[in-house]
């Protein structure tokens, strides 16, 4: 595969580890088991488009958030976590 | 000898070769296939199931019968098809899967015993009694089965790896590959033209067209100078494209020294492809016609028969006086009768089941019949023709068979687009849903003539690239029309699938017991398992499923395609990295030092440290060991612990982030402290641990496990990133930029103070747990941390790495009176259990602060990872703790991996108590000890417990202690 | 029709005329007591015990394409009951002796074959934690062997011992593990459930659950409405997809794992062989390929198919542990989508929803299971208990805090 770094350009899948979901940038606040057994264990496992997080471990080392979709493989976007966090806000 | 004139091969150079130790002739330019062809032989190898003769069957590489064990010895290339082998002087090929020789296979019983063997026998019987499966039926069949036998030296070849990009990819070179290239190649594109074969010019190469009055050999010789001149067109010979992935990435594997005796460089190298756009022009290949005893060595698919007339100047006879038929259903079948005859070769007959068939040329023409069997031992001699139910024989030695054309559509299916079905050419088209970026073109898009290949291939090129296509040449066309006979009925056996002796009886018989579905059909049969993939049997086999259960073909379906196009070898998938290439090394900044002083390397993951350092004289690895552990505890030892990860924390909010990862306090850290640190997983457990080190305000140096330094530091910067991003702080890994040398006993301080330029040692400067920036050996940037893993008074000093051998080698020269002493991990690890320090075997991922003693360490004032988790119910209600372990018996052995069990309970499951999860011999305390979690072990200090170890038979009797076997208190390292 | 020898001669010799389907392909009855989801090995196995064992005579089995479809068609057939954590080991060894009768018991020779797994260990570290597990192994009744270098070299002298960059140190060995013949195990399981008159009904679909006041009424499929009282869920690698139907969010994660197999050669490999310092396994079928595979990719997927460096990966640890292996084709290869759970270990529960029942998150050790996970999952369907085995596969052990994590790697599928 081929990640479309924004910083970067296109780089080969292989210089990244993947994570998971990027839900997991939305870890909860406060000392809620129940809310934190959700962010740690419960996916919606999407057969179609997926945020998901990939880090650029061989390269800038940046965390990305990657649209991809998990039926046909084709990314439709890459942003820096940073940029999704701070939008969030 | 049965070469006629013409054809592609160099006849003034002639290159010798054996087959089954008789020497033969070919010439440059041959195939081993066209070469054996030549010397007239024609039985080449035994099939799969029945053992059945078997001669060359196809020109390429859907070859299923004609597999030889290629070289020999630790080159032995098992299950290689001759039709794709280019032939070397010196090439020595022997036929496989049979027993004694070729000509008498004992295992041709088989085909004796074929009535009992057919179709899924082996799942119905073998069964009783229970133990004859593994002992007798298994064996025997494991025996009989597999084609070639693979040699058990190391593959002594090089291959290597390498990833090209490019505007367009064309897979085939081919009239329509040739095509797109050129026009592409014009346009200024950049362009990966690859072709499997070691010429440039697919089927051009083996017809006899015209292409604008001229042979068709010429002008892919004038196509193949004009890309060569193009420094935008690269082209690559003998290489496969044999995969289609994601995102336009193609792997391809380039057979660069196969064609040699040796090879010169590498063997083979795996191309990594990444191409904006992709052509498959992979032509398409020929399917038989399944009638009775069809599978005779001398019957071969009609163009493959036209190839080897053609291209190699040779014919599958034995002798010149041999005659020759055709079984065709479609003109291909005329066509090569008619260049048969163009070029001399007697042609007994062409049988048709059209009635409305019409002749190309000078031959006898059987409209409306079928050929209904064949006789011959080993190889053709007769077939028998059936028209209107009244059968003659013809005595003819070869059979060329032509059931019309299936497109190559394999790579643009690898993205699990289906076939389609078209009414219009009777075969498979590619899928609608192609790999994105993919286009298909030629006789693989179902264009076959030489016009409309080569006019898709060039417009399919202009199309994707925008450009205007290359001016073609005037060429032939003349549509296929294929009404395809999809078996000829009869009694006899009619092979399908030629390596699996799969018949039509067999798919018969699978339609019987419900195997209907393709997959099923497949599985159960092993239709199209073989090493030709299917390559000439799948859609036939398709063909007749659908006649049986009176669907369509296109309702009958097809399977999916999958990588490899054909088979790789595993070395080039490999790209060259096995070995001691397998992985990096790393090597310690003091790497030399040890060398030099003759130590004992051990792998610690991609790092290379010293085990120890073994002395003369000492004849067992634990009079070294002791002798190192008893330096420490005596005088001064010296220990390169670079390995541990080692992180830069920088930013005002550096102790905020430090709060948030390690599950203890960290902000509160004064400034030239230090503060062991545990860092949870957000569920809950104890993930890593090491040292944190304010050296300023906005200044913190964290240390991680050796194992886990590159994912803590990812796991760093995805919290920074993703979970904190508003605070001021950054990462940087300085693993390999500062050596760290542990230099630990009661001797370190004064030892450290020879090297440190005027720096104030005392423990009142320097106290335990602090650390500061300084200079050694007269002006070398050095950080120091008074820290200790082994209980000792002990420091660790790091220097730029460049300084870390030179250092290393300075503290062991000024220490020698001192007693100094280099110790290796193994030494390190004593040390550590005799102090009771957890690492990597009680860190392991399922242990809990709580286990490890660390309970309390974990802040309820503040929010960290995994703080909320490791207060679960299942985390807290956890009673094991880490306990130290003593052998009651000084001689007895306590082997980590033991379980721990209550005195007198039974040795199951259900009375487990914990496990050993690290032991040695203690020099310190001269007993055996260990470390181990322990059901409420904290509670259970003095008892005695059982180690078990029923996996070598022993147990030991042990004494549940504190894990601190040496100094609880703590004075020894504050002193 | 009971299958034998005799049988057999008897067919050869009379032209094979006699045999009948393996199975019926009826029409979905209006309502069942049990109605199955998914006829892939864990499915059919879970059928095949309730009516042989349980006595339930009105049982279903919904398949969306062909039975065996699913990852019982397209795995690396390894037998084995090797696991360390006393919430897996007496469930894999319950499996392993449910294997060992399997044949006979169903009347189909799946060809169960014990030829041992070796484990190999490159490190002290690796070693003792293989003793730690072999222990485990023997306490719950299973076998193992710790094997020291010579030992290995004895069993496999053709291993990497002269030139490796992780030179092998040991080894931890189950005899009593091997493989089966993978779609022999759905077949046979197939045709024993349709023996015992459970529906095998292939092309139907689930698109929905009914559920009414909190219970499961019955399930929509693409050949239309089935009622149940009760619904059991065995669709690993879509479990994420059929469970959205239910509303549900699961500790799971879908990922590809790409398997592999070589052109067949003569016997060189008689049992399973791991590397330990790379992810790579291998055995060698009856047929005479070579099985193999490795890691998976590493990220979610449903296509069924994976990419290069997987692949490189596979093939750069086989040529690090058997440099003999270079000069053997990769035939074919293929990917299975894998229900990736949060702890690497399976679940076999009820669900919130009464009368759904849910087996999933086998990862990519599912095939092994099949024979307990259908027992089990029968079990919980008739007795609405969990099996003495598996009462440790429950759903909500990870809010509990009692993960089952073999390898120690956290709520991260993806290092399972």
């Amino acid at each position: 595969m081929l990640i479309p770094h924004p910083l970067l350009g296109p780089r080969d899948a292989q210089e990244f580890t993947y994570l998971g979901d990027a839900a997991l940038l939305n870890r909860p606040e406060g000392g809620d088991e129940a809310a934190f057994h959700a962010y740690t264990h419960l996916r919606d496992n999407p057969a179609g488009p997926h945020r998901e997080l990939w880090y650029h471990e061989q390269g800038d080392r940046s965390w990305l958030v990657v649209t991809r979709d998990t039926a046909t493989h084709e990314i439709v976007a890459a942003e820096l976590a940073m940029d999704v966090k701070g939008a969030a806000r | 000898m049965t070469r006629i004139p013409g054809g592609l091969v160099d006849r003034s150079r002639t290159l010798s070769f054996t087959f089954d130790g008789t020497r033969y002739e070919g010439h440059p330019g041959d195939t081993l296939a066209s070469a054996l062809m030549a010397n007239g032989v024609r039985l080449v190898g035994r099939s799969f199931k029945y053992h059945r003769p078997r001669g060359i069957f196809s020109a390429g590489s859907e070859e299923p019968n004609a597999l030889v064990t290629l070289r020999s010895g630790a080159r032995a290339e098992p299950n290689t098809r001759a039709t794709c082998v280019e032939l070397y002087d010196g090439l020595a090929a022997t036929s496989q899967n049979r027993w004694p020789c070729l000509d008498f296979d004992a295992l041709a019983v088989n085909d004796i015993a074929s009535p009992f063997l057919a179709a899924g026998f082996y799942y119905k019987t073998f069964m009783w009694p229970k133990p004859f499966w593994e002992k007798l039926y298994e064996p025997l069949i494991r025996r009989a089965a597999g084609l070639g036998a693979l040699g058990r030296d190391p593959d002594p070849d090089a291959y290597d790896k390498g990833f090209l990009h490019c505007d367009l990819l064309v897979i085939g070179g081919g009239a329509a590959g040739l095509a797109a290239a050129l026009t592409a190649g014009r346009a200024g594109a950049s362009v990966i033209l690859a072709d499997e074969d070691f010429r440039l010019g697919g089927r051009l190469l083996m017809e006899s067209h015209l292409l604008d009055d001229g042979p068709a050999a010429a002008w892919v010789a004038a196509a193949e100078a004009d890309l060569d001149t193009m420094p935008n067109v690269r082209i690559l010979r003998r290489t496969t494209v044999f995969g289609s992935y994601d995102h336009g990435i193609f792997g391809a594997i380039e057979r660069v020294g196969d064609h040699l005796p040796r090879p010169e460089t590498v063997r083979q190298t795996l191309w990594r492809i990444t191409a904006r756009h992709s052509i498959l022009a992979a032509g398409a290949t020929e399917r038989h016609i399944p009638f009775a005893d069809n599978d005779r060595p001398g019957i071969l698919l009609g163009g493959a028969l036209r190839a080897y007339v053609n291209r190699w100047g040779v014919t599958p006879q034995a002798r010149d006086s041999d005659r020759v038929a055709i079984f065709t259903d479609n003109d291909d079948g005329h066509r090569t009768a008619a260049d048969l005859v163009a070029r001399g070769v007697p042609v007994l007959a062409v049988i048709d089941p059209r009635r409305d068939a019409r002749r190309f040329g000078e031959y006898q023409l059987f409209s409306g019949a079928t050929v209904t069997g064949s006789t011959g031992r080993r190889s053709l001699t007769s077939i028998e023709i059936t028209r209107d139910g009244r059968s003659d024989v013809l005595e003819c030695a070869v059979l060329g068979v032509s059931g019309g054309w299936n497109p190559n559509v394999h790579l643009a299916s690898h993205h699990r687009g289906r076939p389609q079905w078209s009414q219009a050419h009777q075969a498979f088209l590619p899928p609608a849903d192609l790999p994105p970026g993919m286009a298909v073109a030629g006789a693989a898009a179902g264009h076959g003539s030489p016009h409309a290949a080569l006019r898709s291939g060039a417009q399919t090129a202009a199309r994707l690239l925008d450009c205007s296509a290359a001016l073609l040449p005037h060429a032939e066309d003349a549509p296929l029309c294929q009404l395809p006979l999809w078996h000829v009925p009869g009694r006899g056996r009619a092979w399908v699938d030629f390596q699996s002796d799969v018949t039509v009886k067999d798919i018969a018989l699978a339609h019987r017991e419900n195997m209907r579905s393709v997959e099923h059909l497949k599985r159960w049969t092993t239709l199209g398992m073989a090493t030709d993939q299917g390559k000439t049997a799948n859609v036939t086999a398709l063909g007749v499923m659908a006649e049986l259960t009176g669907a369509s073909v296109a309702q009958t379906g097809t399977t999916v395609f999958r990588p490899p196009y054909t088979p790789v070898a595993l070395a080039a998938l490999g790209g060259g990295d096995s070995g001691m290439t397998f992985r990096p090394t790393r090597l310690t900044p003091t790497h030399g030092f040890a060398v030099a002083h003759g130590a004992r390397l051990v792998e610690a993951g991609q790092w290379m440290r010293a085990q120890m350092f073994p002395r003369a004289g000492e004849t067992h690895w634990r009079d070294t060991v002791d002798r190192e552990v008893m330096a420490v505890r005596a005088g001064v030892g010296l220990c390169d612990v670079t390995t541990l990860g080692k992180i830069d924390v920088q930013g005002a909010d550096a102790g905020a982030f430090l709060d948030r990862i390690y599950c203890n306090a960290m902000a509160s850290l004064r400034v030239g402290k230090v503060r062991y640190g545990l860092m949870l997983r957000e569920d809950g457990f104890a993930y890593d641990d090491g040292t944190c080190a304010r050296l300023a305000d906005t200044h913190y140096v964290v240390t991680t496990t050796t194992a886990n330094a590159g994912l803590v530091y990812s796991r760093m910067e995805f919290a920074r990133q993703c979970l904190w991003p508003d605070l001021d702080v950054q990462l940087i890994s300085t693993t390999d930029a500062w050596a760290q040398i542990a230099v630990a006993g009661p001797k370190s301080r004064a030892l450290l103070e020879r090297v440190v330029d005027g720096f104030d040692m005392s423990n009142a400067a320097v106290p335990f747990m602090s650390c500061a920036a300084l200079t050694v050996c007269g002006g070398v940037r050095a950080r120091l941390f008074r820290i200790s893993f082994s209980g000792e008074l002990a420091y660790e000093i790091a220097v730029p790495a460049r300084y870390g051998n030179a250092l290393m080698a300075r503290l062991a020269d000024l220490g020698q009176d001192l007693g100094v002493t280099p110790y290796g991990t193994e030494a390190l690890s004593v040390l550590r259990i005799e102090k009771g320090h957890a690492a990597a075997a009680e860190l392991n991922g399922q242990t809990t602060a709580q286990m490890v003693g660390m309970g309390r360490m974990v802040s309820t004032r503040k929010d960290s990872i995994g703080a909320v988790m490791s207060r679960r119910k299942g985390l807290v209600s956890d009673t094991r703790r880490l306990v130290g372990l003593r052998a009651i018996d000084p001689a007895a052995r306590i082997p980590a991996g033991a379980h721990l069990f209550a005195q007198g309970a039974a040795r199951v499951t259900a009375t487990d108590q914990g496990w050993v999860t690290s032991a040695c011999w203690s020099p310190h305390l001269k007993t055996p000890i260990a470390l181990g979690f322990l059901a409420d072990g904290a509670e259970r200090m003095g008892e005695t417990i059982v180690a078990a170890n029923p996996l070598e038979g022993d147990e030991v009797t042990l004494t549940v202690t504190s894990p601190h076997f040496i100094d609880p208190e703590g004075d020894r390292l504050r002193g | 029709m009971q299958f034998n020898g005799l049988r057999l001669l008897w067919e050869g010799l009379t032209g094979h005329k006699g045999w009948g389907p393996l199975w019926r392909d009826p029409d979905p009855k209006p309502e069942y007591d049990i109605l199955v989801v998914g006829g892939g090995g864990h499915g059919l196995a879970t059928a095949y015990y309730l009516a042989s064992i349980f006595g339930q005579a009105r049982v279903a089995v919904l398949e969306k394409g062909w039975l065996g479809s699913g990852n019982i068609g397209r795995n690396t057939t390894i037998i084995r009951s090797n696991y360390l954590l006393p919430g897996n080991e007496p469930f894999y060894e319950f499996s392993m002796k449910l294997w060992e009768g399997l044949e006979q018991e169903f009347n189909f020779n799946a060809m169960v074959s014990q030829r041992g797994i070796l484990n190999l260990c490159h490190s002290d570290g690796q070693r003792d934690a293989f003793r730690r597990r072999g222990n485990a192994m023997l306490l719950a009744g299973a076998d193992a062997e710790l094997l020291d270098r010579d030992g290995v070299r004895a069993m496999y002298p053709y291993l990497n011992f002269a030139n490796a960059r992780f030179p092998i140190k040991g080894g931890l060995l189950q005899r009593r593990a091997g493989t089966a013949r993978h779609d022999g195990v759905a077949w046979g399981y197939a045709r024993g459930a349709d023996r015992k008159g459970v529906d095998i009904i292939q092309n139907c679909e689930v698109t929905g659950f009914r559920i009414d006041g909190g219970a499961v009424r019955g399930v929509e499929t693409t050949r239309g409405y089935i009622g149940a009282k009760k619904v059991g869920v065995a669709v690993a690698g879509s479990t994420g997809r059929v469970m959205a139907h239910a509303g549900m969010r699961l500790p799971i994660e879908s990922h590809v794992l790409q398997a592999f197999v070589s052109e067949g050669l003569k016997p060189i490999i008689d049992g399973v062989i791991t590397f330990g310092a790379g992810h790579f396994y291998v055995s060698q079928s009856d047929k005479g390929g070579l099985v193999f595979g490795g890691d998976i990719d590493g990220y979610n997927s449903y296509a069924q198919r994976g990419n290069l460096p997987a692949v490189e990966d596979v093939a750069e640890c086989g040529m690090a542990i058997l440099p003999a292996l270079g000069r053997a084709r990769l035939l074919r290869s293929w990917g299975g989508t894998t229900d990736m759970s949060m702890d690497g270990s399976p679940i076999i529960d009820a669900t919130p929803v009464q009368g759904l029942y849910l087996n999933a998150g086998w990862c990519y050790g599912g095939f092994k299971a099949t024979p307990a996970s259908g027992y089990a999952f029968a079990h919980l369907l008739a007795t609405g208990r969990p099996h003495d085995t598996a009462t440790a596969f429950r759903l909500d052990r990870f809010a509990r805090g009692c993960p089952i994590d073999e390898n120690g790697a956290g709520a991260q599928p993806n290092l399972h």
